[in-house]
């Protein structure tokens, strides 16, 4: 798949959406588009032809109701897709977010970062996109001295960083090393995302476009840019795009002994 | 005696005098009208509870996800934005920041923008219009 015709796909997706909203006027089929866009329940799932698998919340929560704990978000990362070299998800990221690193790589943001394996036995290479994996059993939440370290109703995983002292406990208790901490003063912050000296940070899954009914950066540019290997949805709804794949083809949790339930799945892995 | 009276009264006169004028005529802030002609909540009240409200909102939002925008930070700043001489708007390091202007008079250090964006986003509509840019949790 070309980034150019996977970005004229994005491009058709969104007009699709556009004209089933304000127009309305279909009928070259039986289903027409504002049907079949808005009648699907939480998610509306777009086959192409090509076989890319694009989807787009039909609706956003309400912004004065408290995310659902019937929700659970999830990922899927199909790791055949993902290219080695391809850093579409963490650029995304980082423009997104607005952080950025400060050439000590032991130091830096870790949000998203992109893991290169070969396997020894076989010489197999493949490449995968490592984040907090928003397990249903975070050890960084059990550890958390403040209870800065928080789940979501809906699975997500936070740092309040109103309550975080700082402490780094959570970093040396995720397995994923998922977490990371903020040694500079920061200024200009993204107003989604306030960031500061002193306080741990990690993937929020971009929670704040989720509320909006959005997907995560990652995932978008991903489908746009990139290769299309990420897949976002709703893993408590078995007609979702992504519960219909963990259901059909063989998927893996990383690290799965630790019985942790990260929301993160790979295939291919 | 008749000194000690005129001394009494002296005192007197001088705390009728000299006080109304320290409560009239002091140091008091500068404070900079924001846009749009009327904050979410009555002047008085704010004044008095701006701090329970943004803190009670960005628990909501924080914790719930609740991203109703009334009284979100993000809405102060983009009200409250004071332009320095540059045109662009003055960040929390300006004495003349919408929030330095009363916070420096009362000997008040809040630690809102050790991490929150001092100033609107480029080219900032109001908090919420923008797909994507929920309140500031």
């Amino acid at each position: 798949m070309s980034e150019n015709h996977s970005s004229d796909l994005a491009t058709d997706r969104a007009h699709a959406v556009d004209r089933a909203g304000s127009c309305g006027c279909s009928g070259d089929s039986g289903v027409s588009r504002r049907g079949f866009v808005a009648g699907a329940g939480t998610l509306v799932t777009m086959t192409l032809a090509t076989g890319v698998v694009l989807i787009a919340p039909a609706q956003s929560k309400p912004v004065d109701e408290p995310a659902s704990p019937d929700v659970r978000w999830g990922l899927l990362v199909d790791t055949s897709k993902c290219e080695a070299g391809c850093s579409a998800c963490v650029d995304a990221c980082r423009e997104e977010q607005g952080w950025e690193g400060h050439g000590r790589p032991e130091q830096n943001p870790q949000w998203i970062r992109k893991v290169d394996l070969k396997e020894t036995a076989t010489g197999r290479t493949f490449s995968l996109p490592v984040m907090c994996q928003h397990c249903t059993h975070p050890p960084c939440v059990d550890v958390c001295p403040t209870g800065a370290s928080f789940k979501r109703a809906d699975g997500i995983v936070l740092v309040d960083r109103h309550i975080c002292i700082g402490c780094r406990y959570c970093m040396m208790a995720c397995p994923y090393k998922a977490r990371s901490f903020v040694h500079e003063d920061i200024e200009n912050q993204k107003p989604h995302m306030p960031r500061g000296k002193g306080c741990v940070e990690a993937c929020t899954l971009c929670v704040h476009r989720i509320d909006a009914g959005g997907v995560p950066a990652c995932v978008e540019k991903c489908g746009g840019a990139g290769t299309g290997a990420m897949l976002f949805g709703d893993l408590n709804d078995p007609n979702a795009e992504i519960s219909k794949r963990i259901a059909t083809y063989a998927t893996t949790q990383i690290r799965p002994d630790l019985k942790l339930n990260p929301g993160v799945f790979y295939q291919g892995l | 005696m008749t000194g000690l009276r005129l001394v009494l009264v002296m005192v007197v006169a001088a705390l009728f005098g000299v006080l109304p004028a320290l409560a009239g005529d002091g140091p008091f802030p500068t404070i900079p009208k924001g846009k749009g002609g009327k904050c979410v909540e009555d002047t008085q009240f704010m004044r008095r509870n701006h701090m329970d409200l943004l803190k009670h909102q960005r628990d909501e939002t924080m914790r719930e996800g609740i991203r109703t925008t009334e009284h979100g930070l993000q809405g102060c700043i983009s009200c409250h934005a004071v332009q320095g001489a540059d045109g662009k708007p003055v960040t929390i390091k300006s004495e003349e920041h919408f929030c330095n202007a009363c916070h420096s008079y009362a000997g008040v250090s809040p630690d809102c923008f050790a991490c929150h964006a001092s100033v609107p986003p480029v080219g900032a509509s109001p908090p919420g219009a923008v797909h994507g840019q929920g309140p500031t949790p």
